[in-house]
Parts: structure tokens; C-alpha cells; sequence
């Protein structure tokens, strides 16, 4: 063996392990849009939980004295025509839009895996399930929600308040209309999985239905899994500002980005800057989410990693 | 094919009907109650035998028998007689009526219709133009400039709502440019030159709003679908016989690479009609997403249920489409 060869093999050696998630996390690294909206994405998140404590004007408290006003120190985006703190409300609008986004991910991941996992392994729940999934992708889903949100909107209201109702509403609206491609994604998966050597093995030693799904077969499907939620935070956020903005979503009194470009597009002419700054947060956001799910997908994508 | 598109037609039955019944149970089990428009001066047992006529008291099932009914025989009816003069039995059928302006409601999608066709239709065309091309180009030159650009358009184009791109186009082009009306105006009539150019001025806007979004979406595709078949054997050996790269490309390659992309075309229709919501609310368009929104707002039952099933009908019509499409233009994909 020359001396070169051996340098190599001993630096290959003395190497930290090499794992599955610090091959990912590289592979990330190189990703330029991946890290750029990563950066940004954190950047939004830290403003919109942080920035409230910062700059602690209640968003919808008006000021009569301090109406349509361009940028101070005290209001740096200016008021609106009630006398608003543009600033605050771009702020909290920011809160609601990440918490909703987040939370109606999470609930479509949930049912997305769950259901993928059941129709993949389970042969005979594989006809049913997937009948409904094609069912739930037939369904004219913007309309729905908008009549669902229309006839359940009160009742809520009535019964958890006025915000943590209609939270509650478009979290579950939103979730339980969008699992269907996480579903598909999984199932697809599994289905090959089932046919490995290792589940066989497991269940040759007479491992249990639920600890072979749990031990085996869920820590393979998680990355499609982390991609559809990536992707799955940009879309919730996409459909409650859609809402918000056909002025079906949060009372008016409740800021969302949404909801700010719906009451501020009325005055576009004379403060179009009311608007442009939620729109700018949200596509910012949305952008920087798509471009954190493309890097991962890249990442996860073992053809392309090791390169 | 022919026994595979009965087969898919027949498919589409029981998720048409499954449709139907979601539809129409998530009306009636929500909190709302049909009689509320009564006013409160009316004696109970006359509201007892109003609710009676209007068959409330029927179970579930017998209700949703005669929404069925009257929505697949007794409208269809309707409107042939409507658009032939022919009259079909008695022709004294119930029609499905809108709560608010009483006028049946398919009438009021009839008169709607149009300016949502011209707008949706346009625009989908003019994504379609847009989005081959660049599709193309980029798989062609994959990691040069043009392609790096026409990831970031793609990418933009569908991570910014509509509801965004048009208020800005509304700022840009109608406030600060003043070259086009910031609302359409249904009531203009093309009758002569300067009424087409101000129905081709007002249309701009919606148009490319649209047709940016589905531009970004099917370019994505395309591209991708580009890029599988051109490192095919086909194209060597395409190449390697002595055929132009011109032929190579725009008739080998692209040919193929249109197959999944024609699918996703006639799958993408049903979406744009319900992007259409968003554009029409933007530009004040009353076509059909206008009225549905008007629907919701006024709590008109019929009108909204309608509506929906017509969109439901639009996204299963479009599945079949695209999976007979896809059988024609792929015979590997055929089952038979």
C-alpha cells in the first residue's frame, strides 16, 4: 500500500461516522435557495414570535389623534385609517398565519401518514382507503371550504370565542383537506417496504403488527414524510390568507397577512404600502418555505447525495 | 380503449354520487335552519305546514332522493327544453330556485358562465403558450441562465397567491401606469373597434394573472418531463441515424415529453376554476366564482350547493378526460 493510499484510508477512518442526517444536512448546506429561505424562514419566525414583546402596541387598538400616518419612530410602518399600528399588525397577522400554517400542517401530516401507513401495509384496508383518497381529491375543495367555513362559522364562534373558534375551524378545515397527497406519497412507500427482508425478518420473530409499523416501517417513510410537511406549511399558509382575503377567514378585527391585504386593498390608491408589506411577508414566507422543501428534497434524495 | 373508457366512465358514478351526498349532507347537517326567512309573525302551525310543503319533515335519505332527482332529470330537462322549445312530458317541472333573487338557478350560471369561460379559458390557453416553451428551453440547456431564470419564475409563480400578483398588477398597471381599467365591466358590449379594444383592455389583467400562475406550475412539469426522455436510447439513436437536432428535440423528444404533460393540462382545468374565485373577487369579474361568493355571503342554499356539484362535476369530467387522454396517447397505460 503507497503512502498516499494509506493517508486516505486512515483520514476516511479518523472521519467523524457518517449518518444519514449529517449526509442530509450537507447536502442542505450546498443547497443556496435551501439556506437562503431556511435563513429567512427562521428570520420571520423569530420576528413574528419575538417582535411583539418589542414593540408591544396592541394591533387593534385604534388611535383616532394618529390616523393615516406615514413612518415614525413610534409607528415605523405608519397607521391605517382608524389609527392602527401597521407595524403590530403585520406582526400579530405574522403570528396567526405561521400558527395556522403550522397546526393545519401538522393535522394533514397526521391523517396523511396515517392513512398512507394503514392503506400501504394493511392489504385490506388498501381498496377503501384509497377510494376515499381519490374521493377527498375529487372534491372541489376551495368552494367546500368556503361553505363549510359559511355554515359552521357561528356556532363556533359561539362556543370557543370568536379567534379560537374560527382557528379552530380553518385548522381543521384546511388539515383534513389537504392530507391526500402525503397519503399517496406514504402508501407508495410502504407498499415497497412491506416487501423488504427486514420487516420479514422482524415479523419472523414474531414482532407485533403495531411495533413493526412503529419501529420499521414509519423511521423509513420520514422523509417523503418531512417534504410533504415542508411543502404542506406553504400551502396552509397559501389557503387561510385566500380565505382571509374573500373575507371568509378571521373577523375583520383580527389581522392576518390575509386579512390585511383584503381591508387595505380598498385604499391601494391613497396607502398602497398597507398592502404591500403583508403581501412581501407573505410571499417571503411562502418562498422561503418552497425553497426549503426543494433543498430537502434534494437532500433526501439519495441518487443525488455524495455528490 | 373502447372498453377502457367505459370502464372509467362507469368509475366516475359512484364518486359523482358519493360527491353529491357530501354536499348535500354538509348543508344539512350544518346549524343552519331553512325556515329562519319566515318571519316570526307567522303562527306556528302555519310554519308547521310551510315546513311540511317544503318537505322537512321527510327522512335524510328521502330528502337527498329528491335533490338527486331533481338535479341529474328534472334541470337537465329543463334546460333542453330551454335551448330546443321541445316540451318534455307536461313540462311542468319544479326548478332549482336561488333564495335571494328567485330566479332559477340555472339560469343565473347560464348568464355567468361566459365571462368566466372567456377569462379562465384565455388565460389557461396563454399559460399552456407560455409554460411549453420555457419548459422546453430549460430542460434543453439544463443549469444555464435561461433555466435557473425559469426555476425562479416557476418557483415565484407558485408560491405568490393571486390574490397578491393581482393587487400588484392593479397598483402597477392601473394606479400608478394607468393603462388598464382596475375592475371589468360586464356590461360593455363588443359592437364595433374601440369596444374591442376596451374588452381586450379590461380582460389583460385577469388574463395574465392567471395564465403567470398555471404558466409556473406546467412549465415545472415540462421541464422534468423533458429532461426524462431526452437521456432515452430513442434520442442516441435518433441522433446517431443523422437526424437534425431540430427534428431531434421539437419532434422526438417533445412528442413524448407532451404525454404526461397533457394529462396535468386536463387535470390543472378544474383548479383554475376555483382560482378563478380569487381572480374574479380581484378584478370584480361576475362570473361564476363572483356568484358563488355572493351565494355564501347570503346564505342561498341552492345556489351554493349547485355551484359546488358543478365544480365537483368539473374535476371528475377533467379526471376522466386526462386518464382517456392518457390512454390514447400512451397505449402502455391501457388496462384492456
Amino acid at each position: 500500500m503507497t503512502d498516499a493510499a494509506r493517508a486516505e484510508a486512515e483520514a476516511v477512518l479518523s472521519a467523524p461516522p457518517r449518518t444519514l442526517w449529517r449526509d442530509v444536512w450537507r447536502q442542505f448546506r450546498r443547497h443556496r435557495g435551501a439556506m437562503a429561505g431556511a435563513v429567512i424562514f427562521i428570520a420571520i419566525g423569530l420576528l413574528v414570535t419575538l417582535g411583539p414583546q418589542l414593540h408591544d402596541i396592541d394591533p387593534t387598538a385604534p388611535n383616532f389623534r394618529a390616523r393615516n400616518l406615514g413612518p415614525t419612530w413610534a409607528h415605523p410602518l405608519g397607521t391605517d385609517n382608524i389609527g392602527r399600528d401597521s407595524f403590530a399588525q403585520l406582526l400579530h397577522g405574522g403570528r396567526v398565519s405561521l400558527a395556522v400554517g403550522l397546526s393545519a400542517m401538522t393535522l394533514s401530516i397526521l391523517l396523511g401518514t396515517l392513512i398512507g401507513i394503514l392503506a400501504g401495509y394493511f392489504r385490506r384496508l388498501d381498496g377503501p382507503l384509497m377510494r376515499l383518497t381519490d374521493l377527498f381529491l375529487a372534491l372541489p375543495l376551495l368552494p367546500l371550504l368556503l361553505v363549510v367555513i359559511m355554515l359552521f362559522r357561528d356556532p363556533l364562534r359561539t362556543a370557543f370565542g370568536p379567534e379560537t373558534g374560527i382557528f379552530l375551524l380553518i385548522v381543521f378545515v384546511i388539515g383534513i383537506t389537504s392530507w391526500m397527497q402525503t397519503a399517496r406519497i406514504v402508501r407508495g412507500e410502504v407498499l415497497a417496504l412491506r416487501e423488504r427482508e427486514f420487516v420479514l425478518a422482524a415479523r419472523s420473530i414474531g414482532t407485533r403488527q403495531h411495533r413493526i409499523l412503529i419501529r420499521h416501517i414509519l423511521p423509513n417513510v420520514v422523509s417523503p414524510i418531512m417534504v410533504a410537511a415542508t411543502l404542506g406549511i406553504a400551502s396552509a399558509i397559501i389557503t387561510e390568507s385566500a380565505l382571509s382575503f374573500l373575507g371568509l377567514g378571521f373577523p375583520p378585527d383580527f389581522p392576518t397577512w390575509g386579512r390585511l391585504i383584503y381591508d387595505n386593498k380598498d385604499f391601494i390608491q391613497s396607502a398602497p404600502e398597507r398592502v404591500l408589506w403583508p403581501g412581501l411577508a407573505l410571499a417571503l414566507t411562502v418562498l422561503s418555505v418552497n425553497f426549503m422543501g426543494d433543498g430537502l428534497r434534494d437532500a433526501l434524495d439519495p441518487r443525488g447525495r455524495g455528490r | 380503449m373502447f372498453t377502457y373508457t367505459i370502464r372509467r366512465l362507469i368509475y366516475a358514478v359512484p364518486t359523482l354520487i358519493a360527491i353529491s351526498f357530501i354536499i348535500f349532507s354538509i348543508l344539512e347537517l350544518s346549524p343552519g335552519d331553512p325556515m329562519a326567512q319566515v318571519p316570526l309573525t307567522v303562527p306556528a302551525e302555519e310554519r308547521a305546514k310551510i315546513a311540511e310543503a317544503m318537505g322537512l319533515n321527510e327522512p335524510f335519505i328521502v330528502r337527498y332522493g329528491l335533490w338527486l332527482r331533481q338535479f341529474f332529470i328534472n334541470e337537465p330537462l329543463n334546460l333542453i327544453e330551454q335551448w330546443t322549445g321541445w316540451t318534455i312530458g307536461d313540462g311542468e317541472r319544479l326548478r332549482v330556485r336561488s333564495w335571494i333573487t328567485r330566479a332559477p338557478v340555472t339560469d343565473l350560471i347560464a348568464e355567468r358562465l361566459p365571462q368566466t369561460l372567456w377569462v379562465v379559458g384565455l388565460a389557461y390557453l396563454f399559460g399552456v403558450m407560455i409554460a411549453v416553451p420555457i419548459g422546453v428551453i430549460s430542460a434543453y440547456r439544463q443549469y444555464s441562465w435561461f433555466d435557473q431564470l425559469g426555476t425562479l419564475f416557476s418557483m415565484v409563480g407558485f408560491s405568490v397567491p393571486t390574490f397578491l400578483t393581482g393587487t400588484l398588477f392593479i397598483l402597477i398597471f392601473s394606479v400608478w401606469l394607468g393603462w388598464f381599467p382596475d375592475s371589468y365591466d360586464t356590461t360593455l358590449v363588443v359592437r364595433d373597434w374601440p369596444s374591442f379594444l376596451a374588452q381586450v383592455r379590461q380582460m389583460i389583467m385577469p388574463v395574465t394573472v392567471l395564465a403567470l400562475f398555471n404558466a409556473a406550475q406546467i412549465s415545472r412539469f415540462m421541464r422534468a418531463s423533458m429532461l426524462e426522455n431526452l437521456n432515452q436510447d430513442y434520442v442516441r439513436t435518433a441522433r446517431a441515424k443523422g437526424l437534425r437536432e431540430r427534428a431531434v428535440v421539437l419532434v422526438h423528444v417533445l412528442r413524448n415529453s407532451m404525454i404526461p404533460v397533457v394529462t396535468v393540462i386536463a387535470l390543472g382545468v378544474p383548479q383554475i376554476f376555483a382560482g378563478a374565485i380569487i381572480t374574479e373577487q380581484i378584478f370584480r369579474v361576475n362570473g361564476l366564482g363572483a356568484l358563488l361568493i355572493v351565494g355564501i355571503e347570503g346564505a342561498d342554499y341552492p345556489l351554493v350547493q349547485t355551484l359546488t356539484f358543478i365544480f365537483a362535476v368539473l374535476i371528475v369530467l377533467f379526471n376522466l378526460i386526462a386518464d382517456i387522454l392518457y390512454g390514447i396517447l400512451d397505449p402502455r397505460i391501457r388496462y384492456d
